[in-house]
């Protein structure tokens, strides 16, 4: 692995990923899991991808890495690392980037641990395959690192398994691991949903803190808005493989476009509520990804469904603010919008009366 | 346990339908158990963590496992240290002067007349023509110590039983890691491999790899094969193949499931090459199978080594092994000195039991291991 493959001087966006699709061949027929997503991504900077289960997260982040099982698999598009072209690599030639330049953290960090192999060992292994260093000083570093993540202490938790220690400690020892040879780019998939709440915040501050000693990228894999509120420089919110509004994080939290966002949002309990209030949901299930509905993926479950939706798919637009996309026929926050709104509670449409009682129309 | 006729008002409401739903209220014990714990740099560590000591659960072995541990201790341990125990040459028929001189001639009545017996031949503990003095376990149909053939019969069974195993293990072992851990033909391929092998009768296929390996009698019948053309090696390698296919497939099953575990991805996203992953991430979570299926194995080569010995294809006399005692003199078990049957009989039958005993431990320990994770 010569040096010179990775330039300091490249002065373009760390991650450019454009138009990526990721299919999978099935017995029931071609699986769009991933279908068509841009999104570019500065060096130390952080993107947020939200959905909910089976929206195409977990396979957008494994793809962009390269980290899928090669079976049955489609995958086109461009994921330019530092220029380079990624898609097309062999398993081979990604071991160059994979630990060094790319790592990821698993959402559970109890399967995501060998459980027969000490956790020194784990983190010397990833050292010593990319850095040509004695097992003793590997050790060290081990230690420093667990240091780094705030693992009381580090010395004696080398020698220990990972059944040995709590949930959260071993995210952090994932973290650890990930961070072992040093990357440019994190991938984080939903990296505290195993975790108690206590613990979560704790994990993200760390991983945040991390990334800004060691000027580092991430792309922050979640459900919860809550979890990439605040943490993320930008947000893009996913549903049936595609980005459906992205934005600052910022912007969108204060300008949401697309009804999906905006349902999403109202789904989080707020801690202003009554006790025994309903807990707003987004009725219906996600699209087949088989075979996606015409049009708008969304409209089936949107509150905001009009005839057109049905019809043509709406393209990605620009919205006010710098950066802001989305796909919406009849946006939140928009005369149009609120017009389709006001019909569907009329025609007494589930979805819309759900937002309606939420009441968390906010503008 | 009596239900309760009537639930406080305040712990039921009315759902969305009008319907009564119960609401279950944590209990203030619960909740205070759960944040008992220790704070360790603004972390709560939770009770629980510090008090798994896996330790705890390790060393419980049962008295039938420490009963085949040593028993298995006793086995090997005579088997590796045969030449130095006090038995004699197992191959040596003591002539009847010698007997004579030691003073260990026996006089029976036979037909109305007694009878000198210096020939010490299937003479032993339950024979009719009484003890053989100076022969512990008594003398087989050659005259020959039971003694000493069974301490070196111990010897060529384990031997052959482990090494046509280790065979088995490192062949089937490897084939099926590579097998369960890249998936797709290889898989298809080495699968249907294990299944033919598998479709043969076992016996019937040892039979015949004995038959095709063992030294033509054209080579010369007073010369001795080199060592790895031995009997005994013969009879490893038959049996190791029959072995191949069935650690092969608990090895595939078992990689199968661990490949799919994220650690495995986790390693492969930190770099880590194919090799590497095999033997280093999922082999040794895979070992515990292999191992108590190893431990099962052996005990099932013992008793195919018998087998084939019946079959007259086992060890070459004179070289003793359980199972070509039991072949050799299997006439003597209803003619009167059923010992020199029931004597490797015993033994194959303690060591079977306590190997496949101790294969169980080993799964039980695995399963453990895996719960407590």
């Amino acid at each position: 692995m010569s040096d010179t493959r990775f330039s300091e001087e490249y002065e373009g966006p760390l991650l450019e990923v454009t138009d990526v699709k990721t299919y999978f061949e099935t017995d029931r027929g071609v699986v769009r899991s991933v279908d068509g997503v841009s999104f570019t991504l500065e060096r130390g900077k952080t993107i947020g991808i939200v959905g909910e289960s089976g929206c195409g997260k977990t396979v957008l982040a494994r793809s962009v890495m390269g980290l899928l099982p090669r079976r049955g698999l489609i995958r086109e598009g461009s994921v330019r690392f530092e220029g380079k072209e990624l898609i097309g690599l062999t398993p081979r030639e990604m071991r160059a980037y994979w630990g060094s330049q790319l790592a990821m953290i698993f959402q559970d960090p109890m399967t995501s641990l060998n459980p027969v192999m000490k956790i020194g060992k784990q983190i010397t292994e990833s050292i010593r395959e990319h850095l040509d260093v004695e097992k003793k000083y590997a050790l060290e570093l081990a230690e420093s690192l667990l240091r780094s993540v705030r693992i009381p202490e580090p010395q004696r938790r080398l020698d220990d398994y990972p059944h040995q220690l709590s949930g959260g400690m071993r995210q952090r020892v994932c973290i650890a691991v990930a961070l072992a040879a040093g990357p440019k780019l994190l991938f984080a998939d939903e990296p505290t949903t195993a975790l108690d709440v206590t613990v979560q915040a704790q994990v993200l501050d760390l991983m945040a803190e991390q990334q800004r000693e060691r000027f580092m990228a991430m792309v922050l894999i979640t459900h919860d808005l809550g979890v990439v509120a605040g943490r993320a420089d930008e947000i893009a919110v996913m549903y049936a493989g595609r980005i459906v509004e992205k934005a600052p994080a910022s912007v969108l939290f204060r300008d949401m476009k697309m009804p999906y966002t905006q349902a999403l949002l109202s789904s989080i309990p707020k801690l202003a509520d009554a006790s025994h209030t309903r807990l707003a949901t987004i009725p219906g299930r996600p699209p087949d990804l088989v075979k996606p509905p015409k049009g708008c993926k969304f409209a089936p479950r949107c509150a905001y469904v009009q005839d057109r939706c049905g019809e043509e798919e709406p393209p990605l637009t620009p919205g006010a603010s710098a950066g802001h996309e989305f796909r919406c026929w009849f946006p939140v926050g928009t005369p149009e919008g609120a017009d389709a709104l006001a019909r569907n509670v009329e025609r007494r449409l589930p979805a819309a009366l759900v937002l309606a009682a939420a009441d968390t129309v906010e503008v | 346990m009596p239900a309760p006729p009537d639930r406080p008002s305040d712990s039921t409401h009315a759902d969305g339908l009008g319907r009564d739903v119960l609401v279950e209220r944590p209990s203030e014990a619960l909740l205070a158990s759960e944040l008992e714990g220790l704070v360790v740099d603004g972390e709560l560590i939770p009770v629980a963590a510090i008090e798994a000591d896996p330790k705890a659960h390790r060393h419980k072995l049962g008295v039938g496992a420490w009963l085949a541990i040593v028993w298995m201790a006793l086995m090997v341990g005579m088997a590796i240290l045969a030449p130095i125990l006090p038995v004699g040459d197992p191959e040596e028929t003591i002539s009847a002067e010698e007997i004579r001189e030691q003073g260990n001639c026996v006089t029976v009545e036979r037909l109305g007349r007694e009878i000198e017996q210096c020939n010490i031949a299937a003479r032993g503990p339950f024979a009719d023509d009484g003890g053989a003095p100076g022969y512990l376990l008594g003398g087989d149909g050659n005259g020959r110590s039971m003694a000493a053939r069974l301490v070196y019969g111990a010897r060529t069974s384990l031997f052959v039983a482990t090494g046509a195993v280790l065979v088995g293990f490192v062949f089937g072992g490897s084939l099926g890691l590579i097998a369960g851990y890249f998936g797709g033909k290889i898989d298809t391929v080495l699968t249907g491999m294990f299944n033919v092998l598998l479709s043969i009768p076992a016996i019937i296929l040892a039979l015949a790899l004995v038959s095709f390996l063992a030294p033509q009698s054209s080579e010369g019948a007073g010369v001795d094969p080199p060592w790895w053309r031995s009997s005994s090696m013969i009879l490893i390698y038959a049996i190791g193949v029959v072995a191949i296919p069935l650690l092969g497939r608990i090895t595939r099953a078992a990689t199968l499931t661990w490949s799919q575990r994220e650690f495995v991805l986790a390693a492969r996203a930190q770099g880590a090459k194919n090799a590497r992953i095999m033997i280093r991430e999922v082999l040794p979570n895979v070992l515990p199978a292999m191992l108590s299926i190893t431990l099962l194995g052996i005990a099932v080569a013992i008793v195919a080594e018998g087998a084939l010995s019946i079959l007259g294809v086992g060890v070459r006399p004179p070289t003793p092994s359980w199972g070509n005692i039991i072949a050799l003199d299997r006439a003597y078990l209803l003619t009167g000195a059923p010992h020199i049957v029931l004597e490797p009989a015993t033994l194959i039958f303690v060591t079977v039991l306590s190997l496949n005993y101790l294969g169980d431990v080993v799964r039980a320990r695995f399963d453990v291991r895996e719960a407590g994770i």
